[in-house]
């Protein structure tokens, strides 16, 4: 038999169909796969091969019974920012050292609840707090891609991106077919831009936020990570619901958002913010936009230049936002109701020692940051300032959708950097987000497809992003990226 | 430096983490960096532009106020690292 953890979640979707394997064979290859890889790779915190093969042997018996789900028997991976019903969830944080769930995440729900299997809990940065997954009390992930350099394999470990580097590694490795991820300011389709991989954050309120671990309210959103854009846009389908629990989850019908892939852009205007060519980026940044810009062209799009002049200021805003929701939602981490406690004289000792042993080196200085920005006297010189600037940010962006329809822009300004290469530098590390983040701060949707291949045979990513509510217009695009460029698959899976 | 050993401490403590007298001096130039580079934003003329408070234009729902869950005291007190009877269990507060 092929290697069924090479098949993509739509090619996997007509298999089970056809009955040409069962949903526990898939699942059963998945598993051993993950026991292979997942030592090399730490993708997985927390693999359920007994949870997995029950469920998948449930879907074989409504396949064999005429009562499949539209995901049925497809085996995913899930961020361990998803809370699960009865299985621990940390966010990759010592401080919830043993939380286990009573409830489950709307967005776990709605797939489970359309037959799709889950494999285990992917890592991911402690809070979804960084963007190497370096910060995981579990440890970093590895990027299964690795550079040539000098016409050699390098073994220097690459990071995965972050936040959800666990979710891209596990799709880039074959460990799942496909993955939830969430996106504060690029989590993502950083990510996913580095491992060659597709990511997909859409419109604020498109996905439930409840049963998330929050980090930062006003910004994140859930999303998948898969391997192709029909993929993912079969994974938002299912993911996406307006739900009564988040009050800012949007009341709309979630689209066929399958039936847009290959639609095309025949007329779509596209615009190429000017403001993005920024000093810093690598040739190879600029050369792999040239071709998506060449791409569209040819396939009747056409190609508008546009401004958005605040570009530069969103993410500093960004690091004042961001930071200042994460300390009034990381307060509830007080050894109290749930997680680790460290006993200390009284309770203030109590809270002080255990928020200081629980919480990892970059959750501690965001948490001071957001509390000193939010403090007596600073409110105003700060946030209420990042908040002005936050709505000139989507002004930007609100004058571009006069014009174009979408907008085209690296992922990245580089490609996958090794391990521990921007951890000493807090601001060299958030400059990773430079072109997603504008994305969170207008509360816009944005795709980031596979490109290219660096020099050092390493993926790159280009970004679209959208009008609110927009995805449709991302997957016709992203299909477009993605049949001129082809998909970009591991050499070698080198710790098999 | 914007911050200073004593702002790091009663920022710390503000937030409710200990920090020791060595990484009180090593968060006064990684805090001060960043609220050096967020300073930028001072080039922005924003007389006049309101802030955001929501970034897609839906108001805010509301639903009658009446209970519509409860009797899960079990779940709610199961991760509690000392629950007793439903309580969760503190250190002394009041002598």
């Amino acid at each position: 038999m092929t290697d069924l953890t090479k098949l993509t979640l739509a090619e996997a979707r007509d298999g089970l169909r056809d009955k040409q394997f069962s949903s526990v064979e898939l699942t059963a290859a998945f598993l051993a796969a993950i026991e292979a890889a997942n030592p090399h790779l730490n993708a997985y915190v927390l693999p359920v091969p007994e949870h997995a093969l029950a469920h998948a042997r449930e879907s074989d018996r409504r396949i064999a019974s005429g009562a499949a789900r539209p995901l049925e028997g497809l085996p995913l991976g899930n961020k361990d920012l998803f809370c699960t019903n009865g299985i621990r969830t940390t966010a990759c944080s010592r401080i919830l050292d043993g939380f286990t769930p009573t409830y489950e995440s709307t967005v776990g729900q709605n797939l489970w609840d359309a037959g799709a299997v889950m494999l285990g809990k992917l890592n991911c940065d402690e809070f979804a707090m960084g963007s190497s997954n370096e910060t995981s009390c579990f440890g970093p992930v590895v990027n299964p891609w690795r550079r040539t350099r000098n016409g050699a394999i390098d073994n220097a470990k690459l990071v995965p991106g972050g936040s959800s580097g666990g979710s891209s590694a596990a799709v880039a490795a074959d460990l799942c077919l496909a993955a939830t991820a969430t996106d504060t300011g690029g989590s993502i389709r950083q990510p996913a831009a580095i491992t060659g991989t597709v990511g997909i954050k859409p419109t604020y309120g498109r996905c439930s936020r409840w049963g998330i671990v929050a980090f930062a309210s006003s910004l994140d959103q859930a999303g998948p990570i898969a391997k192709t854009v029909r993929d993912a846009a079969i994974m938002l389908r299912h993911m996406a619901s307006h739900d009564p629990k988040d009050s800012t989850s949007v009341d709309a019908v979630v689209p066929d958002y399958e039936a847009e892939v290959g639609r095309g852009v025949k007329g779509l205007r596209v615009g190429i913010p000017k403001e993005y060519r920024i000093d810093g980026m690598s040739k190879e940044a600029e050369a792999t936009w040239q071709k998506g810009i060449d791409w569209l062209k040819a396939a009747g799009a056409t190609v508008h230049d546009i401004s958005l002049p605040h570009t530069k200021y969103a993410l500093p805003a960004y690091y004042i936002v961001a930071p200042a929701e994460c300390s009034s939602n990381l307060a509830r981490y007080d050894g109290v109701r749930y997680g680790l406690r460290v006993p200390g004289r009284d309770l203030l000792d109590t809270y002080e020692l255990t928020r200081a042993a629980g919480f990892g080196k970059e959750v501690r200085r965001r948490v001071l940051i957001g509390t000193y920005v939010l403090s007596a006297g600073y409110y105003d010189a700060y946030y209420l300032k990042a908040q002005k600037v936050r709505t000139l940010i989507k002004h930007d962006f609100d004058e571009a959708w006069n014009t174009v329809d979408v907008i085209l822009t690296p992922t990245t300004p580089s490609p996958a950097f090794a391990q521990g290469e921007k951890s000493g530098d807090p601001i060299a590390m958030y400059l990773e987000d430079i072109f997603t983040v504008t994305v969170n701060m207008a509360g816009l949707p944005g795709i980031s497809v596979p490109a290219g291949l660096s020099s050092e045979g390493t993926p790159m990513g280009l970004q679209l992003i959208g009008k609110p509510f927009d995805e449709p217009t991302l997957f016709r695009a992203a299909q477009v990226i993605e049949d001129a460029a082809g998909r970009f698959q591991l050499p070698r899976k080198w710790w098999a | 430096m914007v911050v200073d050993e004593a702002t790091v401490k009663r920022i710390a403590r503000l937030a409710r983490i200990k920090v020791t007298p060595e990484e009180a001096r090593g968060l006064e130039a990684e805090l001060s960096g960043i609220l050096d580079w967020v300073k930028l934003l001072d080039d922005v003329d924003t007389t006049g532009v309101e802030p955001m408070t929501r970034v897609v234009p839906i108001s805010l729902k509301q639903r009658p106020d009446v209970v519509t869950d409860g009797g899960i005291a079990d779940a709610v007190t199961q991760n509690a690292p000392e629950a007793q009877d439903h309580f969760f269990v503190v250190p002394k507060v009041v002598e």
